[in-house]
């Protein structure tokens, strides 16, 4: 049975997570003999319908354009894919605020107990999640005939274009059950990359005392072409917005480069970054826990390291 | 407006979890447990209702053994009228949660079920969803700000990429993020006034709802863990070894 994906996307292309998903769902198919579609949902959504079809590992893809599905309400999206369900063996979402709001919904209208999470496929049945914030991994067999699963972008490649296109499938809408209404959104605009799929993440903690003195990031961040991040101290105490929060709660990341700045390390923020390829701490207390996880660590006052990281970077530019 | 609130019993999020040597669990004999902070944050949203006059009565609710109580009485003093305590000694997955809260909500009628978007031990993030879908309501996850007006709330969510509004139709089921209030501490008057405030004993046979597990734990290990590396003296020599020694810059 073929397993589906419930593509989350944004402007007109499948969001980095979702094409993560689509690996996901290729392994567990790997083990299951099962193929893979992707169901993309959305208004004017052609485009990223044929952009999935033409990923490797992709046998079908399923189109339903109706602006009822455009701001993705978990609601109309249940409704949508409950009657597609008997044929497929698994339905994967990514582990994004668009995938845990959406996938419970279904699991509960097919009576199915979701799997959160997962970083790892062991075979059709069986995965390995993160549990207590990361400090223990729970490897879980399901006993449900369809699975429901979420999936942690960060431990699976993203899938390449490239492959045989795929047939898309024009899918009807439900009736909308008028339950959720979208009024707007903030969303924070910016020319750095997206958290989650940049290759060099720089984040400050309460230790930089302002949201003002971000900017010293920032400077960092567009000579390393990183995103910004920020630890919950720093999100709560009101120097950034809350999509800039990295750890148990907040956003998970993995990037070849972490550069932790002003940032304790406790343990909520420790399970948001711990997997990245290198890490760099920078903190003026020398027990703090943060170089326990850290390849790198400077201990010292951050308002003057980080003006000579700079000057240090752009020496090396030049 | 009735306000019914689901609160979980978990290790204390200031404890460190300890894996078992034989790979069954977490230890949690002889460890701290606590409410979970999404729960506080969610009982204090439902006590701040009341005290707006938004609701009339906020009734908490917690499925475990007999220690759920002490969980219960947490809630009490922060200012919950009473509570209902279903007895269980079984390992309880989200989706029999759900079940478990669906079937109180029939008993109950709330207008509004208000639960924390996820608990700190198991990380599933999945009550709340599963428990709008079970009763067919609306459901505003994640919420920062909600706003009740009549039978709409309006829910600012915090979504991947900033905040989102959202209109929902009550009642409906919203589930908690971190920054949508700051819980009170429970006063000493208002702890002893807890202890009269009745904790009504239910069991899931009562309920009519099974809570066989459905996932089967094989077993559960610690990470890997990273090793401390080098202390470096200067932001010069930092980038040096970025270049050379990690190869990332």
């Amino acid at each position: 049975m073929a397993i589906l994906v419930i593509a989350e996307h944004a402007g007109g292309t499948l969001s980095p997570a979702s094409l993560s998903t689509i690996t996901c769902a290729r392994e567990i198919g790997d083990t299951s003999g099962g193929d893979v579609a992707v169901l993309v949902a959305g208004s004017n959504c052609r485009g990223t319908a044929d952009e999935a079809a033409g990923l490797v590992g992709v046998a079908k893809v399923l189109i339903c354009e109706d602006p009822i599905y455009e701001n993705a309400s978990a609601e109309a999206l249940a409704a949508l894919i409950q009657p597609l369900v008997d044929v497929h063996s698994h339905i994967l979402y990514p582990a994004t605020t668009f995938g845990k709001n959406a996938a419970p919904r279904l699991a509960a209208l097919i009576d199915s107990q979701q799997i959160s999470d997962i970083q790892e496929v062991i075979d059709a049945d069986t995965f390995v999640r993160p549990i207590y914030a990361g400090n223990a991994l729970a490897t879980v067999r399901s006993k449900d005939t369809i699975k429901i699963i979420t999936v942690r972008a960060t431990t699976f490649e993203k899938a390449a274009p490239g492959g045989t296109p795929a047939t898309v499938e024009d899918l009807a809408p439900t009736d909308d059950n008028e339950l959720s209404k979208f009024i707007g959104a903030e969303l924070s605009a910016s020319e750095r990359p997206e958290l989650t799929s940049a290759r060099v993440v720089i984040s400050g903690g309460r230790g930089m005392q302002s949201g003002d003195n971000f900017t010293l990031l920032e400077e960092i961040a567009d000579r390393l072409g990183a995103a910004v991040g920020a630890s919950r101290a720093a999100v709560d105490a009101g120097f950034v917005p809350n999509d800039f929060q990295v750890g148990q709660t907040g956003k998970i990341v993995a990037p070849e480069l972490y550069i932790a700045v002003g940032i304790s390390g406790a343990i909520q923020h420790l399970a948001g970054m711990k997997d990245s390829k290198v890490i760099v701490a920078i903190n003026k207390d020398e027990d703090a826990p943060i170089f326990q996880v850290a390849d790198y660590g400077i201990v010292g006052d951050l308002f003057e390291i980080l003006p000579q990281l700079s000057a240090a970077l752009a020496a090396k530019q030049s | 407006m009735k306000v019914l609130v689901a609160v979980k019993r978990v290790i204390d999020a200031n404890i460190k979890v300890r894996v078992r040597q034989d790979g069954s669990g977490v230890e949690t004999a002889n460890v701290k447990m606590a409410m979970n902070p999404f729960c506080e944050i969610a009982v204090e949203e439902a006590v701040r209702m009341a005290e707006a006059g938004l609701a009339d009565e906020v009734v908490l609710v917690s499925a475990g053994p007999q220690q759920t109580q002490e969980t219960l009485r947490t809630g009490l003093a922060m200012g919950a009228d009473r509570a209902i305590h279903i007895v269980t000694h079984e390992t309880l997955e989200p989706l029999a949660v759900a079940k478990l809260l669906a079937a109180v909500a029939a008993r109950e009628n709330p207008g509004m079920i208000v639960l924390g978007k996820q608990a700190i031990d198991d990380d599933c993030n999945q009550t709340g969803q599963m428990l709008a879908a079970l009763l067919g309501w609306s459901q505003g996850t994640f919420a920062s700000k909600v706003v009740i007006d009549g039978d709409t709330a309006t829910v600012t969510r915090e979504v991947d990429g900033g905040l989102e509004t959202i209109a929902i139709k009550m009642p409906a089921v919203v589930t908690t993020d971190l920054r949508l209030n700051e819980p009170r501490y429970a006063t000493l008057p208002n702890i002893m006034k807890s202890k009269k405030k009745p904790i009504d004993p239910l069991t899931a046979d009562e309920l009519g709802v099974n809570i066989t597990p459905r996932l089967e734990v094989l077993k559960v290990e610690e990470p890997a863990t990273r090793a401390a590396g080098l202390k470096l003296e200067t932001a010069e020599e930092l980038v040096e070894k970025l270049v050379n020694e990690a190869g990332v810059l």
